[in-house]
């Protein structure tokens, strides 16, 4: 993104938002699988998918843009 | 903070746990680290007001998209869908996605080869000091209005969904937002506009998935909405719009077509100086054109994520929605129908998902209005008029320092709102006054050489003034509704559009019969500024996929496309 300052990509700035956020979200997931929380379709359980999604982009996100690297 | 966050009032609409709230905070400081991060970088002018013009197309045309997807206009436009169904796509589509490609195709060249700084800026080397001077200080004033009744109606939201003290959501996003614009200006603004832009497709997607599941597709959701609502039409965008009194918005498709797409939102996309300066960061003239368009393809997709779930609403929800004007105890209005869907699938860590999305849209929607409000002011108010001459440092001082006063006078505004409740709606019609007529006098000095200094100056003030009067005859007398809206059974919205038109129509008119009659600029003072006069590289050279010709075309198939699919 930078040519003439070396600032580090907005994208990995979204790729740590993207882990630490799917992290949370697939923990709750899982110990929401015990104690199902009272939303409609609870039995989906949407945060394990959801943070498991949002993990996975936040990884490649922070390894493709990762400051070290060339963007 | 957080423990005040969480001082929830017993009737508020979701209760967040501490997985959420862990959520909200890792964001405020993610957001104020990056700000402070980016302070090294924003040194010069160039730097601080355009964020060194150095962003990628996708950056630019992500912020530019995203600048204008504040959370009031998600619960806004999902509470609409769910009142008027979707025939509030139109603002998404037609409203938004020809405007966007005309930006990039036709008058990006000029504002970008002009090396303004802004849309008043590109006034100032068209028209003269006068007709910039006029928009600079009504955008000005209106940015900052803007910006203070925004946040007192996002802290009215959070205490209605989440229960926050109105005092408590004001100070601490407004203090955040001040912290990292003046820290990092527009380079701060763009980053967590592309945050933001993330948080809000993944804080709101599950919606529309999650209930597309439960109501069996798109043909079950169709058929409960007409379970729950028997005779009404709600999804369908063009095949109601033959008459006035067919649909519940009032509307006829010569308002849609010649008011919201042929003149608003060309107004609004092309010269409001909020959304352009995100393009105008751009780092060439390729990804300036190209920015709008990539933000078209995802301003195409927004009623996913806004409409969809005011539709769904209409088809799941177990109580019927009202106006909030008309509310009887214990009911829940139109604007609350996205929290409420919220509500209903997202569960821990989802629901501080959402939440955050909401949060994070209101303070990029913040930001935007105080970077565009200090560039205006230092670089269109402050240097032409009051101190002409000074270092590239002090005008950096200065919008630092704007950035700062115009949050307070913001936090002013919110104060004032919060004292006289229909300040707000004035102030909204307000900033709709300058930006239509403002359309006419930019896209006739961009294509017309001819346009003098005065035609730019009184086509503007007249399109302004006529405006003004249309807007308060319609307030005060309902009989003039008939005359200007062409219809009496014309609501709301739909006076707005005719407004919208006849205003420009005017500037345009007085535009070209004040250059009739006076003398035109000679071709050396317009080389650059006018599309006669103006070399813009040409693309022969370059792969049609580069080409945003290309990808303008493809857009606007795609809009004819969806026009199709729900007609």
């Amino acid at each position: 993104m930078s040519e003439k300052h070396h600032i580090i990509p907005v994208w990995f700035f979204v790729g740590v938002l993207l882990l630490v956020y799917g992290f949370l979200i697939f923990v709750s997931g899982l110990a929401e699988w015990s104690h199902p929380s009272n939303t409609v379709l609870a039995e989906l359980h949407a945060p394990v998918w959801w943070g498991g999604l949002l993990f996975v982009l936040g990884l490649v996100y922070c390894i493709k843009f990762a400051p070290a690297r060339k963007s | 903070m957080i423990a005040a966050m969480a001082s929830t009032a017993p009737t508020t609409l979701v209760h967040l746990s501490a997985v959420d709230l862990g959520i909200i905070a890792f964001y405020f400081a993610l957001v104020l680290g990056i700000g402070f991060y980016l302070k090294r970088f924003a040194k010069t002018g160039e730097d601080f007001f355009l964020a060194g013009r150095e962003m990628t197309a996708w950056v630019a045309g992500l912020a530019f998209v995203s600048a204008n997807l504040g959370s009031l206009e998600l619960l806004g436009w999902a509470g609409s869908a769910y009142q008027y169904g979707i025939l509030a796509a139109h603002w998404y589509w037609i409203g938004a996605i020809p405007a966007m490609v005309f930006l990039g195709i036709v008058m990006m060249p000029f504002y970008y080869i002009s090396k303004t700084h802004s849309v008043p800026g590109y006034l100032q080397l068209r028209y003269g000091s006068a007709t910039s001077a006029l928009s600079a200080v009504t955008f000005a004033i209106m940015t900052i209005l803007m910006s203070g009744v925004n946040m007192y109606a996002m802290a009215v939201v959070m205490k209605v969904v989440l229960g926050w003290n109105i005092n408590f959501s004001i100070w601490v996003s407004s203090l955040t937002v001040g912290i990292y614009v003046a820290a990092g200006g527009l380079f701060s603004a763009i980053f967590n506009e592309v945050l933001q832009f993330f948080l809000i497709w993944f804080g709101a997607l599950l919606i529309p998935i999650l209930g597309l599941i439960e109501t069996g597709g798109w043909k079950g959701m169709v058929a409960r909405i007409q379970q729950n609502f028997p005779g009404q039409d709600y999804t369908h965008a063009w095949s109601t719009l033959g008459r006035f009194q067919d649909n519940p918005m009032g509307m006829h498709w010569t308002g849609i077509v010649f008011g919201l797409g042929a003149v608003q939102a060309m107004g609004y996309w092309t010269t409001d100086f909020l959304v352009v300066q995100r393009v105008l960061s751009a780092k060439d003239i390729r990804s300036a054109k190209m920015a709008p368009i990539i933000g078209s393809f995802f301003k195409m997709a927004v009623p996913l994520i806004v409409i969809l779930p005011g539709l769904l609403g209409l088809a799941v929800l177990p109580m019927h929605l009202a106006p909030a004007s008309n509310l009887q105890p214990g009911q829940y209005s139109y604007n609350e129908v996205l929290p409420l869907m919220l509500a209903r699938y997202c569960g821990p860590g989802l629901l501080g998902l959402g939440i955050t999305a909401l949060v994070a849209g209101f303070m990029a929607g913040m930001a935007g209005n105080v970077s565009a409000f200090a560039t205006v002011w230092t670089y269109d108010i402050y240097r032409p008029f009051l101190r002409k001459t000074a270092p590239d440092q002090h005008y950096v001082s200065m919008g630092r320092w704007c950035t700062l006063i115009g949050l307070f006078v913001s936090i002013g505004t919110a104060y004032l709102a919060m004292g006289f409740a229909s300040i707000m709606d004035y102030v909204q019609a307000l900033f709709g006054f300058f930006i239509a007529p403002l359309f006419g006098t930019v896209l006739l000095g961009m294509l017309w050489k001819r346009v003098s200094r005065a035609a730019g100056f009184f086509g503007l003030l007249a399109g302004t003034l006529s405006s003004v009067t249309m807007f308060t005859l319609m307030k005060l007398d309902h009989r003039w509704v008939g005359v200007f809206a062409l219809s009496p059974h014309a609501q709301g919205l739909a006076q707005d559009m005719y407004q919208a038109l006849w205003s420009c129509v005017t500037c345009v008119v007085v535009t070209v019969l004040v250059t009739l009659v006076t003398k035109p600029r000679p071709d050396e003072e317009l080389k650059g500024l006018v599309y006669a006069l103006t070399e813009v590289a040409h693309e022969e050279h370059t792969s049609f996929l580069h080409r945003p010709l290309f990808w303008g075309i493809v857009a606007l198939a795609a809009l004819v496309v969806l026009q199709v699919i729900f007609w």
